[in-house]
């Protein structure tokens, strides 16, 4: 097929100086088979309309910046291409269940100074060993234990598809208790009861309702869903006092 | 304006910022501490790292070896006292990140495990599957959530710097969700803003990279170091520039020509067999393996291909455990982006602009010329890396290095006198009005315009192999677009609030002038030496004349003026760098 083809980009406008309500605007975008939906919001800034606002940088699907609603669905703007829509328009809307600070940028303050620093998301170890005495052991099987939870890139896709987040924005979210998980199951941590507050609220693991979107949308495979839904069990099981009973690390 | 009170300010949340930060936090909790980065600490380009960072750690390795590596792959431009307090601290601070929570790959046995890496005479590159830097970048962001002296001010957007009586005593930044401007005063500065690789068109860097640090150091005097050597690294993909990591060379994999053909045994990096073996063929370093690669585009060996020439990287024979254990990031990334799967087919590569070497000039503490003012991580030129970095130091030098400058900014802060306000004030508000100014024109180019002009001027005539009237076309078309600059852009956006096209402005400012000493540094070092290779007559190392760092000083709207200072030499006199040659097959574990 002769190339570049053009496609027609929709995108969602909103400037608050200016805006009273949110309002589409089309450009239309020349592409080639390896041209990213970033690249075509790229091509209108640069080109087309330099007011355009969104938000990317490492545009390898490793920064977590540019997170979009593609057509509907919470994507990364860099890891989506523009020949997967075509000959069809693309629509592209900030992240659902965000503010809006403008066009296409979501006020994300909400999970980046309250939510994930609640969760305490960092080591907390039995105790403090001194570096001279080097590292911790820790084998391939402990270390694939939390792995797949380390990968999560912050992305705040899972948020803009969780439908509890968009109900109660007070729910701690896939992402959070993702990572809460990933430090509650490092064998190198003990700091489970520290957290199990946050775990065990409402707002915790109670408030997923096990729909597993966030695990479908999240483009590094860190599965939310399925670390928050291990959590429901040891957080019953801490109901009853259980877990201090019988497992020193919290059953991880 | 708003203003706030602290002790020390760290630009840039990326790996050296952050572990600057917790060093001020852990040397003192009293002082106040703002992180000023212009995106979530996170998206920081730190994340993008993938192979590994350098600690020497088995029986079989030693200081004296990584630092005879590191000395050599530098082309002896290195500051050998600078390297050898680098080589020494290295380790414990893989082991500080480790105690930290970072995910280090393991041996079966549960200790962390390492892998060549390019150039390394020994495996002692710590890695986290091929997400080093994203796994150091997080296990970072997320202890300094420990801090609370540690204050974030997420995307604000450094600006400028105050400096009064001689001495760093505030920041100026952009809030950029309002657009309104922030005085932060302090009493010391951390500059860790990261290289300036944008400056190329072709390059693996993130969109952030523009040398933001570098630039307003250099527009308050600092000289900027050492600029000419941009490192190419040898196996991005093309069009994108996407980096695919030198671990796949580590762990074994080949780089082939059009025919098949390792070619690297044609580029004294030879013989190709007994296979791997360190510092040959697929593990010279990187500037090496760059300039072959251009070898064979003039011989026409290369591959054709939409986006470009490319050779391919081959991982085929590594197996599909190995791939998807050690390498699962590439193997994501090719697939997305290059539509290939490394387990069934080679990988088309080509060189792209990867790393600054040069930067702010700083000794072993960080300490830059003007006071105050520390710099650590890839903005800064502490003298490890001299005309060629090796992959997996730089991941290294962040933490090593951005500890030091925390610990050093920490302890001026405590004795530094308080700063002069009412002058503060009266700075910032004069690079605000500057700054606004930017977005009232009615007339000028686009940003994109003088964008891409600069990308072509620097790919043409400052690439990977240089001559002196390709330089000097290209110090040309940069004194021009320098000039077309400065007439003003015009912007579309005049609004305040998250006005990206303001910034991307204002970054283009500085990544035009750090372009341009770039260009005169290059044109002015009458040798090859590392990264530099000329193909003029200057096409060797001349240690007689240019063992020597280039200091480039700003002078307003002309050419840098260039100055020249000795580089250190403790226990290593210059000697040829010898790559590739016999040896033994290694086992790779």
């Amino acid at each position: 097929m002769a190339e570049p083809r053009t496609i027609e980009i929709e995108v969602l406008r909103y400037n608050p100086e200016k805006d009273a309500e949110p309002h589409f605007q089309t450009f239309k975008v020349p592409f080639t088979h390896d041209t990213s939906v970033l690249q075509g919001l790229q091509h209108i800034k640069d080109h087309l309309d330099g007011s355009l606002t969104f938000r990317w940088s490492c545009r390898m699907a490793i920064c977590g910046s540019c997170g979009k609603m593609v057509n509907g669905k919470p994507e990364l703007s860099c890891h989506t291409f523009l020949r997967d829509y075509y000959p069809g328009k693309v629509r592209i809307e900030p992240l659902n269940h965000f503010p809006v600070l403008r066009d296409l940028v979501i006020d994300q303050t909400d999970f980046f100074n309250q939510k994930l620093p609640a969760v305490k998301p960092y080591l907390l170890p039995k105790e403090d060993k001194p570096l001279s005495a080097g590292t911790h052991l820790q084998t391939p099987k402990e270390y694939h234990s939390y792995y797949q939870y380390s990968q999560c890139i912050n992305c705040l896709l899972c948020y803009a598809a969780c439908p509890q987040y968009g109900l109660n924005p007070k729910f701690t979210g896939p992402a959070a208790l993702a990572l809460l998980h990933r430090y509650n199951a490092d064998s190198r941590d003990r700091g489970w009861q520290e957290r199990a507050e946050v775990l065990n609220s409402e707002e915790g693991v109670w408030g997923c309702t096990l729909v597993g979107y966030c695990s479908e949308v999240c483009p590094k495979g860190v599965d939310p869903a399925h670390a928050i839904n291990q959590n429901k069990v040891k957080s019953t099981m801490d109901y009853f006092g259980v877990l201090k009973f019988l497992m020193p690390r919290g059953g991880s | 304006m708003q203003s706030v009170q602290t002790d020390v300010v760290v630009v840039g949340g990326g790996g050296a910022g952050l572990r600057a930060a917790i060093a001020v936090a852990q040397s003192d909790p009293r002082l106040r501490i703002a992180l000023v980065s212009k995106v979530v600490p996170m998206r920081s380009h730190t994340v993008a790292a993938e192979g590994g960072s350098a600690g020497v750690i088995r029986t079989d390795d030693s200081f004296d070896s990584h630092f005879d590596d590191t000395v050599g792959g530098g082309d002896w431009l290195c500051d050998q006292d600078v390297v050898e307090y680098f080589v020494a601290h290295c380790t414990e601070e893989m082991t500080q990140l480790e105690h930290w929570g970072c995910p280090w790959s393991r041996k079966d046995d549960g200790h962390v495990n390492v892998r060549f890496f390019g150039g390394m005479k020994v495996q002692r590159t710590w890695f986290a599957a091929d997400k080093t830097g994203f796994h150091i970048l997080h296990t970072l962001f997320q202890t300094s959530l420990k801090h609370p002296s540690i204050k974030r001010y997420d995307e604000y957007f450094c600006a400028d710097l105050v400096v009064e009586d001689g001495r760093v005593q505030g920041v100026v930044a952009i809030d950029i969700a309002t657009g309104e401007f922030l005085l932060l005063e302090c009493k010391a500065a951390i500059i860790c803003t990261g290289g300036a690789g944008r400056v190329y068109g072709q390059n693996t860097n993130a969109g952030i990279v523009t040398g933001d640090g570098m630039g307003i150091a250099f527009r308050h005097g600092v000289p900027l170091r050492d600029m000419e050597f941009m490192q190419w690294h040898p196996t991005a993909l093309p069009g994108t520039g996407i980096l695919i990591t030198e671990g796949c060379r580590g762990d074994g994999a080949i780089l082939t020509n059009k025919d098949g053909y390792r070619y690297l045994q044609d580029y004294g990096l030879g013989p190709p067999d007994p296979w791997p073996r360190p510092k040959a063929m697929e593990l010279g370093p990187r500037d090496r393996l760059s300039q072959a690669f251009w070898h064979e585009e003039q011989k026409g060996r290369t591959v054709a291909t939409p986006l470009g020439q490319v050779v391919w990287l081959d991982l085929r024979h590594l197996g599909a455990a190995t791939i998807h254990e050690r390498l699962p990031l590439i193997t994501e990334v090719a697939k997305t982006f290059a539509g290939v799967d490394p387990v069934v087919a080679p990988i088309p590569v080509r060189p792209a602009v990867h790393y600054t070497m040069g930067g702010i000039p700083c000794n072993a503490h960080t300490e830059t010329p003007l006071k105050g003012l520390y710099a650590a991580g890839e903005c800064s030129s502490v003298g490890i890396h001299g005309a060629n970095r090796l992959g997996s130091n730089s991941l290294a030098e962040i933490v090593v290095f951005g500890k030091v400058a925390g610990e050093r900014a920490a302890q001026y802060a405590k004795a530094a006198p308080a700063g002069k306000s009412e002058a503060a004030r009266r700075q910032a508000d004069a690079v605000e009005a500057r700054l606004v100014a930017l977005l009232g024109r009615d007339k000028g180019e686009r940003v994109a315009t003088i964008r891409d002009e600069m990308h072509d001027a620097m790919e043409t005539g400052v690439g990977i192999f240089r001559k002196a009237e390709g330089m000097q076309a290209a110090c040309a078309r940069l004194a021009l677009l320098r000039d077309r600059y400065g007439r003003g852009l015009k912007l579309d956006d005049r609004n305040r609030a998250f006005n990206t096209e303001w910034l991307s402005a204002i970054e283009l400012g500085f990544t035009l002038e750090i372009a341009e000493v770039i260009a005169q540094s290059a044109l002015n070092r009458k040798e090859s030496r590392g990264a530099h290779t000329r193909l003029d007559e200057f096409k060797e190392r001349d240690d007689a004349n240019y063992l020597k760092h280039t200091l480039a000083y700003r002078t307003g709207d002309g050419p840098p003026r260039l100055e020249y200072a000795p580089v250190t030499i403790t226990k290593s006199p210059p000697k040829t760098r010898v790559y590739g040659g016999e040896g033994k097959k290694t086992v790779l574990i």
